[in-house]
């Protein structure tokens, strides 16, 4: 790894320490419902609004399935109108281009890839979508997936925090709240600031322009840097254009790259000190932020010095791979040469350990490791940070599992912030593992086993393996990224993955929620030097042991056929 | 399999290694020949499918053999004889897997079979002298006694069933159940009133009434748990089953799916390989030892003579937050000590000394025999009264005092009350520093006696004697131990609360409950509960019953009450309130040592990737013989060697899960990196050198 990779790296975990902890603390007020947070002058009247409206009554408290229902019910309206929207694009407005109503089955697929906050993009946004279709449907789904995913998250720190309550609180007012005092303030600050660096924002249809050549070109507009903002804040992930945040009206110049990063990251690494603030513990939530942050800088440091050391079959042809001054250096094929593989493997791992999945280089293209550890830090279930809410319920999980395990090692039952985690605990953290694998691994191994699904490959051998299993990855953990080179657009991959990014959101929220109600009618046990604490490194250790083993045992064998045999054959 | 040899009997524990464990372990079969063979057997007779549906683990294992020997037969004649010794041996050890998890649950428990079997030698066909409407005895079976019926048991017959004495005294062996040789005193009214069916009467008679029916006496009840007859799956047990079957069905999921990756990449893979590589990855360690970890844990506490009602009781034990424990008995001796001397204004110590001694020679209470000792350590046994002749004069209800006449003299020791009555009846005067000393001592909660003197024709008051509480030693260090192990002890006691602090202090406890009433213990109990806390406590009395109940561990003691036995979740045999500390290891072992083996058994899976995914591929994608760290030589013999570790470490495994880990007295903190140390870093690196060194051999055999 070069000079230029360690800095960019060292760069942005001082600036994201610098502002997650502050971010985190506000999010807990939001959160935390008891008295006043800050901003309440602004906020309080909109949301009044939005209640008044919806005929919700802030006051009220929900059982954990009753907020289960609530959010089934939100996201089903919201599979429906996005759905709706692409299918009559043609006849509605603000369709500059004219475009046409979108296929049924990638309308299906668009719908629940922007409800589940996966944003998986089985097509080109600027020949695909109207402006329409892209603000009132998607870009609104940008903001209130993420917020529902963040409600799910309140919830289950509430029901950690709670002693023998019977409610969670209220999705309605979290899902309001999260998207009015945290999303929506924060995008328009980021919008404004990548605007300010370059990134479109208009109302234009394509510009032709005539290029030095003498040929005709057709230049995109739109409204990019309000979409980039909350698809980086909100781990969307859904770009405005077809090359993502590797186009340069997406994603200008090496600073804005930066800044972008930062947005990716920055919500979920925040959530970590929310979670600390909620449950009254510090300790607990520094020691979250910690576990991911070395997951996080893991893949990080290898995805970019996979990146950078370069194809040893290139160096084999006296090719220069070199990192200097005077050239990007690395494996550059897919990447930008304004990025370089430390941008590039830096943003890779960013945008896989959150259910982010915008991309910034074409993983595709990446050493096959490089690909791979995309691969990985998408199946130990994005925990690191993760994607907004859902990442630390992720985490969450992994750590009660780590608890169950390692907790009777000292000789109680195992509990976790002094609740003891039981048969219907484990019943439903089993649930939780099991649901991706079963997709992911269930769906690879069905389309290697069909002609037609096969088809859809652009390479065989190991490659075309990992282009499938990334897919899969990608969906089932919600995240979006696409390893180019497989053809999705085909019924059988939209069909599929829609079902994968369904599983993938709902079996594992639902038991997410359950978990939360069981453990908040919980009286938990008194600290004392006899229980295990949950704050040490030892016990991030631990974490990050299970969550690297759970995930190692369950997918080695797949990924050795892909990413390890095709990197080991190099 | 001889290596259950190794399960040797527990080391006695460090606290009282007196006689009480050389009773148990008389009375504990050891790990015999016998009960080998017994086992033996049990692993074959438990490969019901019935008895393996309970067990997801082991059941996919049994599923998997019955595959691969299928398989094998069906290859038999049309493979080479390479695929076929592999297959076979495959075949081979996955039964063996399945026999030798059988085999650890019935070497398990053998123990307590044999224990059971033991007790029910110990009883024979009884009869008894029922009394009857007309004042009349009949003779008739012990087994036709009825709740509420009147027996006259005399000494030399056995007690046909379990009663409360309502009439009479009388010594009772008792060893059929506690395996303490001594008898004990049974006399009706009290706290000692309860008999325990086939235990015997050794001196006088006694009438019992019947409080059990037949069939459910307490030795009854006894056999049946020490046999494990009714042993039901703990929470955590089920708890920890829902992990291993949805781990195995992750696993399940993996190999199930990797056909079609491995036919995609040129790689198919014969099912016998699919099947090895499953049973590999399953948690068969733990999955195998799981339930006799279980009894061993049962089993550990009959060795401690405790008996509990479930295994539920056991496991809850090592969660126990709070311990209650009694004063008297338990943290100080049962009885009051001598401490101190106070001598009245012109009387020297000695003399004091001497009176008190000579007073005390003929009184034979715990009280007399520390007075004669305490002057003995500190003045010798040589001071003289100078009363000649003397009769000793033994203590009454009514004189509340005892010491000796001579000729011309006299020596009292009793109640300051009647100590100065008596003075003051000879013409003397007792002092004003006697209502001093006395007012003194009461305060800080010990006992005064005042002591006497006649003779010379006028009697005086020569001091006081200070009877006081007396921590048991080495109780201090427990409560430390109990402290690193973040358990907080509170001690019971009906003293005033400054005696209550004082012996609180002395003795290292974290908290006192002074001038407790049996409904303030039961408050105390409900209020550390509603503070999330787990609460152990003993007791004996009916009037501890509702505490008892109320307690997560509620210990009650064999001498106690059939109302206390039957409220609490164990019954410790020895009647010792110190016991509770010991049980709360026990609960504390069991809980670490299934953590302890289920770490273990996960962290073996990362060896086995490495030694069967380049065995499965390398053939297809000779990259991938990169993987083989560990330079096993072909294929076939890598998988074996997966298999064979994975069954043999059962084995291996077996005295550890029966003896459990070792718990020390420290801090989470410091248990967790000590066992995560052993079990997850070793359980990560044993099996790279157990596969290497089976393949080592298989090659050396030439099997592959």
């Amino acid at each position: 790894m070069s000079g230029a990779a360690w800095s960019q790296s060292a760069a942005l975990v001082a600036v994201l320490l610098a502002t997650a902890p502050f971010l985190g603390r506000y999010m807990a007020k939001v959160y935390g419902g008891e008295g006043k947070a800050p901003g309440d002058r602004v906020f309080l009247p909109l949301e009044r609004v939005v209640y008044r409206l919806c005929r919700v009554d802030p006051e009220s408290e929900q059982r954990w399935t009753s907020y289960a229902i609530s959010l089934l019910a939100f996201s089903f309206v919201s599979f429906l109108s996005v759905y709706a929207l692409q299918r009559l694009q043609s006849v509605l407005p603000l369709n500059p281009v004219g475009l046409p109503g979108v296929d049924a089955h990638v309308a299906f697929n668009v719908a629940v890839s922007f409800m589940t906050n996966t944003n998986w993009q089985a097509y080109g946004g600027e020949s695909t979508m109207s402006h329409l279709t892209q603000m009132a449907g998607l870009t609104v789904q940008n903001f209130v997936s993420a917020a529902a995913g963040m409600a799910v998250m309140a919830a289950l720190i509430r029901g950690l925090a709670r002693r023998r309550a019977a409610t969670l609180g209220n999705f309605w007012v979290d899902l309001t709240r999260g998207a009015v005092r945290v999303l929506l303030p924060l995008s328009f600050v980021v919008a404004v600031v990548l605007a300010g660096l370059g990134v479109i924002q208009n109302f234009k249809g394509h510009t032709a322009v005539t290029t030095l050549e003498g040929a005709t070109q057709l230049i995109p507009g739109g409204p990019a840097a309000s979409q980039v903002a909350i698809k980086q804040l909100g781990s969307n992930g859904g770009g405005f254009f077809d090359m993502n945040s590797a186009h340069p009206f997406e994603n200008s110049t090496a600073l804005s790259n930066f800044v972008e990063n930062w947005a990716i990251l920055l919500i979920p690494f925040a959530l970590a000190f929310t979670f600390g603030a909620m449950v009254r513990d510090k300790r607990q939530g520094r020691a979250v932020f910690g576990i991911m942050l070395t997951v996080w800088a893991a893949m990080s440091i290898g995805a970019m010095g996979l990146e950078a050391a370069g194809n040893p079959r290139l160096d084999a042809m006296g090719v220069d791979q070199s990192v200097a001054p005077d050239q990007s250096g690395g494996y550059l094929e897919g990447k930008e040469v304004r990025f370089g593989p430390a941008a590039s493997g830096l943003w890779a791992a960013s945008t896989t350990g959150t259910s982010n999945g915008s991309v910034n280089a074409m993983h595709d293209s990446f050493t096959p490791m490089g690909g791979g550890l995309a691969m990985t830090h998408m199946v130990f279930g994005e925990v690191s940070p993760g994607g907004v809410g859902v990442g630390l319920n992720g985490l969450l999980v992994m750590s009660v599992l780590a608890v169950f395990i390692a907790g009777l090692m000292v000789g109680r039952s195992p509990e976790y912030l002094g609740k003891k985690i039981q048969a219907a605990e484990m019943k439903l953290v089993m649930l939780y593992l099991l649901a991706m694998p079963a997709v992911l691994l269930g769906f690879s191994a069905a389309s290697v086993l069909t002609e037609s699904a096969l088809a859809s490959l652009n390479n065989a051998g190991p490659h075309g393996l990992s282009e499938i299993l990334y897919g899969y990855a990608s969906t089932a953990n919600n995240n979006g990224s696409a390893f180019a080179g497989l053809d999705s657009g085909t019924v059988w991959y939209t069909t599929t993955m829609g079902l994968a990014m369904l599983v993938g959101r709902f079996f594992l929220i639902i038991p997410v929620l359950a978990i939360a109600g069981s453990m908040a009618a919980k009286q938990p046990a008194p600290a004392t030097s006899g229980t295990l604490p949950t704050h040490t490194p030892l016990f991030g250790g631990l974490v990050v042991g299970v969550v690297v083993i759970v995930a190692g045992l369950t997918f080695l064998p797949a990924l050795a056929l892909g990413p390890i045999a095709e990197q080991l054959s190099l | 399999m001889t290596q259950t040899h190794q399960a040797a009997p527990e080391a006695a524990p460090p606290a009282e290694p007196g006689g009480r464990e050389a009773r148990a372990a008389a009375r504990r079969p050891s790990t015999d020949g016998a009960m080998v063979r017994r086992a033996l057997i049990g692993s074959v007779t438990k490969l019901h499918p019935r008895v393996q549906a309970r067990n997801p683990v082991v059941f996919v294992v049994l599923v998997g053999s019955v595959l691969t020997t299928v398989l094998f037969v069906r290859d038999l004649p049309g493979a080479p004889a390479a695929q076929n010794v592999f297959n076979g041996l495959v075949a081979l050890f996955l039964w063996f897997t399945v026999l030798f998890a059988n085999f650890a649950e019935a070497v398990a428990e053998g123990r307590g079979k044999a224990q059971a079997a033991a007790l029910r030698a110990g009883r024979t066909a009884t009869t008894a002298r029922r009394r009857t409407f007309a004042d009349t005895t009949e003779e008739v079976a012990a087994t036709d006694l009825a709740v509420g019926d009147v027996c006259l048991v005399a000494a030399g017959r056995t007690i046909p069933g379990d009663g409360d004495v309502i009439e009479g005294v009388a010594s009772v062996d008792e060893s059929a159940v506690t395996g303490e040789s001594a008898p004990v005193i049974r006399e009706s009214g009290g706290d000692r009133s309860a008999v325990t069916g086939g235990t015997r009467v050794l001196s006088d008679e006694i009438t019992v009434r019947i409080t059990a029916p037949p069939g459910q006496t307490f030795l009854d009840r006894m056999i049946t748990l020490v046999e494990g007859a009714e042993r039901k799956k703990t929470p955590n047990e089920i708890a920890l089953n829902i992990l291993l079957a949805g781990m195995t069905a992750i696993f399940l999921l993996a190999v199930v799916t990797l056909q079609p990756f491995a036919v995609y990449s040129g790689a198919e893979q014969g099912p016998v390989v699919l099947v090895a590589l499953l049973v590999c990855l399953i948690p068969t360690t733990i999955g195998a030892l799981l339930s006799a970890i279980g009894i061993a844990g049962m089993d550990r506490m009959v060795q401690r003579n405790v008996l509990a009602v479930s295994g539920r009781a056991v496991e809850a034990s090592g969660d126990v937050d709070t311990l209650l424990l009694d004063k008297t008995g338990t943290i100080t001796l049962g009885d009051r000590q001598a401490g101190g001397l106070v001598p009245m204004p012109g009387v020297t110590d000695e003399e004091l000394a001497a009176a008190a001694m000579a007073a005390s020679r003929a009184d034979e209470t715990p009280e007399g025999r520390s007075i004669v000792e305490y002057v003995r350590q500190r003045y010798g046994s040589g001071s003289d009264t100078g009363i000649a002749g003397s009769e000793p004069v033994p203590f009454t209800a009514q004189t509340r005092m005892s010491g000796l006449d001579g000729e011309h003299a006299g020596i009292r020791k009793g109640a300051s009350e009647a100590v100065r009555a008596w003075v003051e009846e000879q013409g003397g005067e007792a002092p004003e520093a006697l209502d001093h000393a006395v007012a003194r001592i009461a305060g800080s909660g010990g006992t005064p006696l005042a002591v006497a003197r006649s003779g010379g024709g006028g009697a005086r008051v020569l001091g006081v004697v200070h009877l006081m509480d007396v921590v048991k030693p080495g109780m201090r260090e427990r409560f430390e131990r109990m402290r690193a192990m973040g358990i907080r002890t509170v001690m019971v006691t009906g003293d005033n609360p400054r005696t209550a602090e004082a012996i609180a202090a002395e003795a290292g406890v974290d908290d006192f409950l002074a001038e407790a009433r049996p409904e303030d213990k039961l408050a105390l109990i409900r209020k550390e509960q509603s503070g999330g806390a787990m609460v152990a406590m003993t007791g004996d009395g009916t009037n501890d019953a509702p505490a008892l109940a109320q307690a997560d561990v509620g210990v009650a003691m064999n001498t106690g009450t059939q109302a206390a036995k039957e409220a609490g979740n164990m019954v410790d045999l020895d009647s010792d309130p110190t016991k509770l500390i010991e049980i709360v290891e026990v609960g504390k072992r069991l809980l670490i040592t299934r953590g302890a083996l289920t770490t273990f058994s996960i962290a073996n899976d990362v060896a086995k990737y490495f030694a069967i995914i380049p065995a499965m591929f390398s053939g297809a994608l000779p990259a991938l013989d990169t993987l083989n760290i560990m330079g096993l030589s072909s294929a076939h013999s890598a998988i074996l060697s997966a298999v064979v570790f994975n069954a043999v470490i059962i084995v291996a495994l077996v005295p550890l899960s029966l003896r459990g880990v070792r718990f020390r007295a420290q801090t989470a903190a410091a248990t967790l990196r000590r066992n995560l140390l052993i079990y997850g870093l070793g359980g990560l690196i044993a099996p790279f050198i157990g596969i290497k060194a089976i393949d080592t051999v298989l090659t050396a055999l030439g099997v592959s």
